[in-house]
């Protein structure tokens, strides 16, 4: 079984968030990673949006499947990995560093309690 | 085995090749137009003419076909296209008919079209049909567009949800899309019938149409049908029945008769016009006659000993450019006429019976999504060889090595492992025996051996692609190397 | 007993596989119909032998006005053009004619090289970068066309212009009734003020009456209001005329009948759609990409598949399924065949027939050329009712043209191709001078 990461907090539609500051960055867990397989492509179109908790941000795409996604935390969308455009698959090397996908400058910290530690994430995977 | 790669046409082109001689203008030539409006060069490839034919006859021998191989692609009905049908269609007359002609020039036509209506509506009990949508996806489009004209000459405009299984074809829920209507997803059980509990709980003022598969996508008949469009009606909405699955039904039952208001079919599967790798298709839609007025125009009607086009009276409007794929309609006609009443019932028997022999010879070797009989398809799920690691693309890609066209695969969504099996009347039960061994021998080889199976196909012109680089980097045109 | 050449099964065969299925009979594998709506009387025709068959369909057939293709001057978006043998002798072949969509790529790289080539061929022909494996049809192709422009440009305005043929908006209209679409006249937005944003604007050139438009001008124009330009052409013209790709047009569609399939009463034919390539994941329809097998062999497959109806259900780009493959392998086969100098030969031969015949019925009394810069299909002003035009070319076995009469004028409308001999056009000439005093 695979390390989660214990630093990081996880949404039950398989997202996890890390908060340094005022800055979250978001990105998809390895079993969602590894059930959708090779990702080819992955599509924000929230850029500058103020997204509440668990509100869809856009869409990752394998050969054979489309997923949404959903922001872990509120906040607004002010950066996106530019690196997935040309290498999509760095979300399968590499989900919780290299292959993140947005952040958001977020203004407060208690959604965080509806979201599940890498305890609490592993029981439901 | 031979390399039959082949280089692309721009590859192979060389300047100052041709392939076709053409005859020269022979009138006084005209002022072109200014030249801006004026093409300076084409790039297109410059071949022999052997060397074409020798390219594209090579290309086709990479192909699966059914002309080649049994081919068991679950709810394509992958039967025989017979070759009377291809010569019919190339008769000149028909060939070479412009669809602008006044009706009086085209009478032939029209009374092939009419006759296909007609026999399409007893076939289905749907006696009112359009031949005019290119595929079934449009036959749907074509179906939804009618409840919701329907609905609104009914002042029940705001119906505007669609009740859709959640073992339904793709196709279901983006028509509905297509139509503005929101697909409400209704429970299935495990063995593909409507949880009718669901259905209860759903049903209400705003619903528009029931859309269901019959036999379901699972290969079932749905015992509960004359409940389930009772519940429907009875709340007002219409019952729409997909009919990609009708070669199950052909003199079995009928769709008007089981409280089915509009339905669809596919000519290109249970009336054997060909696949063509892809198409042409034609979808055509029957309704009620209390729907009549609604449907597509053109259609044809006889009055005295004349047919004529014309457009109903609330029509929801034209989908194509002319009548639609008369071609592939002439085809199917030819096949109906082919085998009449009693002939069709027994493509449908022997297709249910094909598929049950395939069942319960694989009980005991693949998982079945159920214990009941099957009507022209059966489902099996790969759930006990993924246990060893092999799943239903491997099976499939195993199969492709045995010389036979894999099964559907991962459809129906709600089967794990889904590998679903539609033999057609068309095969023998040699052929069929042939497929069954094969199954039987993957199964035993998913314990002994599963990377023969994970490996495969090894005997085919390409062994498996990396789709994700397609994916990734799409190329989708030449370029120059 | 089974009656069918089309059905092998035997009364033993039958009967073996009953026993093993553990069924008495037949019947007794329908028990989930229910038994008051089992095997009802099916009231078809009587069934033919081959043999009665194809006399049946050769009667139907001498029912049409005897025709052939080389003496017709019917246009109107379906155009009798010269097929040749190539085409008719691949399209025969069982391993095109009788597989099925890809789904199994290592089985089909027949079908999948068969498409790229399709691909890579229209693009060439429209100059743009991408096209798909083919739609419906023209008209289907153009309605599909609009949407995906309102989509990229999240904007639901399609803008007509008065070149588009009727029976296409007739099709849009269909296409777009429940998708909150507003369609206006390009005539009613030619305001400078206007400071309105639009999805698209749709252009025909060659018009629905053959004329040339100015493609350029009017993307130009509708790119000031942020929206997208599509073009729908004519194939064939495109052997002469400026492609789509080099008159910053954003779609370009047409109906690729003219391009070596049958007119075949109006079916099947194949829509042509092809577009820039920032636009590809929009495209609705199957598209076929390269790749490499896992020793590295070039192959190709479907691919960009998450935009389809199996894969996106109710968020698909179209609910397009099965389309149009054989009908592509016909079109890629003529272009192959015909080649660059084929194309333009062809589209030269059209257009110096078609202004041929133009300039000579316009010196006659009852004609009067109303076209101006059309490519091979033009309208000609007649004193004469139309129907009697047809009446003497028809008693000739010359199947004339479309009847286009409105209220105040009586008008035919031409389609001259390369099938329309030298010798028929004279011949055309001289019916015509000689019988409408």
């Amino acid at each position: 079984m695979s390390e989660i990461p214990k630093n990081l907090k996880y949404s039950k539609d398989h997202e996890w968030v890390e908060i340094n500051d005022n800055v979250a960055t978001v990105g998809i867990t390895l079993h969602a990673a590894e059930s959708l397989g090779d990702i080819v492509y992955v599509d924000v179109d929230s850029i500058d949006k103020n997204l509440n908790q668990f509100d869809k941000f856009g869409e990752i795409e394998s050969v054979k499947a489309v997923s949404d996604l959903f922001v872990p935390i509120s906040g607004k969308v002010i950066e996106i990995n530019e690196a997935l455009l040309n290498n999509p698959e760095f979300v399968n090397e590499d989900c919780y560093d290299k292959g993140w996908i947005i952040k958001l400058e977020i203004n407060e910290t208690k959604d965080l309690d509806e979201l599940l530690d890498s305890e609490e994430y592993e029981k439901i995977i | 085995m031979i390399n039959k790669e082949q280089p692309l046409l721009m590859d192979q082109s060389k300047k100052g090749r041709k392939a076709i001689n053409l005859p020269g203008f022979g009138v006084p030539e005209t002022k072109l137009p200014d030249s801006k409006f004026l093409r300076k060069e084409i790039d297109l490839p410059e071949v022999a003419q052997l060397d074409l034919i020798r390219y594209f006859t090579n290309l086709s021998s990479l192909n699966y076909s059914i002309d080649t191989n049994f081919y068991p692609l679950g709810s394509c009905t992958m039967k025989y296209n017979p070759k009377v049908n291809e010569q019919i269609a190339g008769i000149n007359g028909f060939a070479s008919s412009h669809p602008n002609q006044l009706d009086e020039n085209i009478q032939g036509n029209l009374e092939i079209m009419h006759d296909l209506q007609n026999e399409l509506g007893e076939i289905t009990g749907l006696p009112a049909v359009s031949l005019a949508p290119l595929a079934g996806a449009q036959g749907e489009y074509a179906g939804l567009l009618i409840a919701r004209e329907y609905h609104i000459q009914n002042n029940q405009g705001n119906r505007n949800i669609a009740l859709i299984p959640d073992s339904a074809h793709g196709t279901n829920p983006a028509s509905a899309s297509m139509a503005g209507l929101k697909a409400v997803t209704i429970k299935t059980t495990k063995e593909g019938d409507i949880d009718l509990e669901d259905l209860k709980a759903n049903v209400n003022e705003n619903i528009s149409v029931l859309m269901l598969t019959l036999p379901s996508t699972l290969g079932l008949f749905e015992p509960n049908i004359l409940e389930i469009t009772k519940i429907v009606h009875d709340n007002g909405g219409l019952v729409y029945a997909d009919g990609a699955n009708l070669n199950a039904l052909l003199g079995i039952t009928k769709f008007g008769e089981l409280g089915v208001d509009i339905c669809h079919s596919n000519l290109h599967k249970t009336f054997s016009t060909p696949h063509g790798g892809g198409g042409p298709g034609s979808g055509p839609v029957m309704v009620a006659k209390f729907l009549e007025k609604y449907l597509p125009y053109p259609h044809i009607k006889k009055e005295g000993e004349k047919f004529l086009q014309y457009k109903p009276e609330f029509s929801v409007g034209r989908l194509n450019g002319f009548y639609g794929s008369f071609g592939i309609l002439v085809r199917a006609y030819a096949y109906i006429r082919s085998l009449g009443s009693e002939g069709l019932r027994e493509i449908s028997e022997n297709a249910i019976i094909n598929a049950n022999y395939i069942q319960e010879r694989l009980k005991n070797h693949y998982e079945l999504t159920s214990s009941r009989r099957c009507m022209h398809e059966t489902v099996l799920s790969a759930s006990k060889q993924k246990e060893d690691g092999v799943k239903a693309i491997d099976i499939a890609k195993k199969l492709l090595d045995e010389g036979f066209h894999a099964p559907t695969m991962y459809f129906p969504l709600i089967v794990e492992e889904a590998l679903m099996i539609e033999p057609t009347e068309s095969e023998s039960k040699e052929t069929i025996d042939r497929f069954i061994s094969s199954m039987i021998k993957i199964s035993e080889l998913s314990k002994t051996n599963p990377k023969e199976i994970t490996n495969a196909p090894l005997n085919l012109p390409v062994e498996r692609l990396d789709e994700a680089q397609a994916a990734r980097n799409p190329v989708l045109t030449w370029e120059k190397q | 007993m089974n009656n069918s050449p089309y059905i092998p099964s035997t009364d033993s065969d039958q009967k073996e596989m009953l026993e093993t299925i553990g069924a008495k009979s037949f019947k007794d594998l329908l028990n989930d119909v229910p038994e008051k709506k089992l095997l009802p009387d099916l009231k078809l025709k009587e069934a033919l032998s081959e043999q009665e068959l194809v006399a049946f369909f050769e009667l139907m057939a001498n029912k049409n006005f005897a025709s052939s293709a080389m003496s017709s001057y019917m246009g109107g978006g379906a155009y009798n053009h010269y097929i040749p043998s190539t085409v008719k002798s691949m399209i025969q072949r069982g391993e095109f004619l009788t597989s099925y969509t890809p789904y199994q790529p290592e089985a089909s790289q027949g079908t999948l090289q068969v498409g790229f080539e399709f691909q890579s061929m229209i693009a060439q022909l429209f100059d743009m970068e991408v096209c798909n494996a083919g739609m419906y049809d023209g008209p289907t192709a153009l309605a599909e066309a609009a949407l995906m422009a309102c989509r990229i440009k999240r904007n639901n305005t399609i803008v007509v212009h008065s070149s588009i043929s009727n029976k296409s908006l007739e099709v849009i209209k269909a296409y777009s009734k429940w998708q909150n679409i507003k369609i206006i006249n390009y005539d009613d937005i030619n305001n400078e003020d206007d400071s309105s944003e639009y999805g698209c604007l749709l252009v025909q050139s060659p018009n629905q009456y053959g004329e040339i438009e100015d493609v350029e001008k009017l993307a130009n124009e509708i790119h000031a209001k942020n929206g997208l330009i599509v073009q729908h052409t004519y194939p064939i013209s495109l052997g002469l005329l400026k492609p789509p790709g080099q008159l910053n047009v954003d779609i370009a569609t047409a109906e690729g009948q003219p391009l070596g399939v049958p007119v075949s009463f109006g079916g099947p034919f194949i829509g042509l759609l092809t577009c820039k390539k920032e636009f590809i994941r929009q495209l609705p329809g199957r598209i076929i990409g390269q790749t490499v097998d896992k020793n590295n062999k070039i192959s190709y497959a479907l691919t960009l598949q998450t935009r389809e109806q199996h894969i996106r259900r109710e968020s698909a780009t179209s609910n397009i399924c099965t389309s149009t493959q054989l009908i592509g392998l016909m079109v890629a086969v003529y272009l192959a065949t015909m080649g660059p100098n084929g194309i333009k030969t062809i589209a030269e031969t059209c257009y110096h027939r078609a202004h041929h015949l133009a300039s000579e019925l316009d010196k006659m009394d009852n004609f009067k050329i109303l076209s101006n810069n059309f490519f091979n299909e033009f309208i000609v002003e007649s004193k004469v009712d139309i129907a009697k035009v047809n009446n003497i070319l028809f008693e000739n076995h010359i199947e004339g043209g479309l009847d286009v009469s409105d209220k105040d004028c009586k008008k035919i409308m031409f389609a001259v191709t390369e099938l329309n001999t030298p010798e028929l056009i004279r011949k055309t000439i001289e019916i015509l001078g000689e019988n409408l005093d």
